[in-house]
């Protein structure tokens, strides 16, 4: 029976294998519901933002905040990169950091230098090994995201459009559409977009104004600093959600994948059971022949 | 419905409460605000402090504790754009300045141009272990 023994034991490693990938897929199940909920949750206060700002944009046409003026020429160029911690999650971050090389060629063609800003491990690994200058990092965020974290490294990057380093901010990430599909996207975060301000709500008319406390200006900056930060956790909450249901997607994959290989293993040890019990009955006739 | 408010607090990391009240409490930056439906459109940011609610057909107030923010007033609502976390000026400068420290000591080592090629072919390496991990599996059913 040569091999027999090998072959149980593969069937065993595998098997083992599959009942790791098995867990790995359910963890990420559970988990994947918790963060959807979580991103559908802060949807509502980057609407809500969205409604205010839009109406003073238009009671107020003349205050222009720094973060809703286009710059005419664009030498320096932000992005915030999401991408998760942990791999093991299909070609998830892959796809976004694909589309941020792109992205960043094309910048550099034009002339722009670009600065980053990293959110998540595998992003802050890959710009540090293609030595791209990041401004601020950070990573660690675990599966429930908190806005505190993002403050600082968001602020780093605000600050330096603030001051002119920066002329406009790209934020890319992995859209959520549905479990099996997660899109990778990048997308203008300053100037603000006009697409993003012209929300719902009764704005079009506008015969009355806001009493502003303490003053309008005030106002205006805290609450677009405030949409900014919440845009930027929305994404990152959708790249949570994107990633368990990546994750869970290829640890099923991987199961299937090692059922189909012990099957074949299976397979292969039942015929050379079968070839050395064949051989050993031969043998016993042959030997009973000669006698 | 006549003399009822529509009142949202939400904040970025969820939807705290919605609903209708009589009368609204809140912290704002120049003093204690008191809400009453038909206010003239007001908006202000709010101090760390508790929103009260008077809401129709309960005793008690409703409480909810808000760690400063935005408020918006109009004549039917009220929305409450609430921080999840204490924020203030230096707080905020911070947080910056450390996120700030931890790139530039992560950016210690690099070398100073954009490494192109390196990022395309890591890339390309990924893309093709997906592509064979797609084949192997078409191969295998």
């Amino acid at each position: 029976m040569a091999g027999s023994k090998e072959i149980r034991m593969k069937i065993k490693s595998v098997q083992n294998t599959r009942k790791i990938t098995k867990a790995m897929e359910m963890v990420a199940a559970s988990k994947m519901r918790k963060a959807q909920e979580r991103m559908r949750a802060s949807r509502p206060y980057g609407e809500k933002i969205r409604n205010v700002a839009s109406h003073m944009a238009h009671a107020h046409p003349e205050y222009q905040h720094p973060f809703l003026v286009r710059r005419e020429s664009v030498r320096h160029v932000g992005v915030v990169v999401v991408t998760s911690d942990k791999g093991l999650c299909g070609g998830l971050n892959t796809n976004v950091l694909r589309m941020v090389v792109q992205s960043m060629k094309q910048w550099e063609e034009q002339g722009a230098k670009v600065h980053a800003v990293a959110i998540g491990g595998k992003g802050l690994g890959f710009l540090q090994r293609t030595g791209v200058p990041m401004v601020s990092h950070v990573t660690h965020m675990g599966d429930t995201p908190h806005l505190d974290k993002l403050i600082g490294p968001v602020k780093v990057m605000l600050d330096l459009y603030a001051e002119g380093k920066i002329d406009a901010v790209y934020l890319a990430y992995n859209r959520f559409v549905n479990t099996m599909k997660q899109e990778p996207t990048i997308e203008a975060l300053l100037p603000l977009p006009k697409t993003r301000l012209e929300g719902s709500g009764p704005s079009a008319s506008l015969a009355w104004d806001y009493i502003y406390e303490p003053d309008p200006r005030a106002v205006v900056d805290q609450l677009l600093l405030r949409y900014v930060e919440a845009l930027v956790y929305q994404a990152v909450a959708e790249n949570i959600a994107s990633e368990q249901s990546a994750r869970m997607v290829a640890m099923k994959a991987a199961s299937d994948n090692a059922g189909n290989v012990i099957d074949e293993l299976q397979l292969i040890y039942n015929k050379s059971r079968q070839a050395a019990i064949t051989k050993e009955l031969s043998e016993i006739v042959g030997g009973a022949a000669a006698v | 419905m006549a003399n009822l408010i529509h009142v949202d607090v939400v904040s970025a990391e969820e939807q705290i409460f919605s609903g209708h009240a009589e009368f609204v409490v809140l912290p704002g930056e120049m003093g204690e605000l008191g809400i009453y439906p038909r206010h003239t459109p007001l908006i202000t940011r709010i101090r760390p402090g508790t929103v009260r609610l008077r809401i129709p057909g309960q005793n008690a107030e409703e409480l909810i504790f808000v760690s400063g923010g935005i408020l918006e007033v109009q004549p039917d609502s009220v929305t409450v754009l609430a921080d999840t976390a204490v924020r203030g000026h230096d707080l905020d400068e911070a947080k910056a300045l450390e996120a700030k420290q931890r790139a530039e000591e992560a950016m210690h080592d690099r070398s100073s141009e954009i490494d192109y090629a390196k990022a395309t072919a890591e890339l390309a390496e990924a893309m093709a272990q997906l592509a064979a991990i797609q084949r192997l599996r078409k191969g295998s059913h």
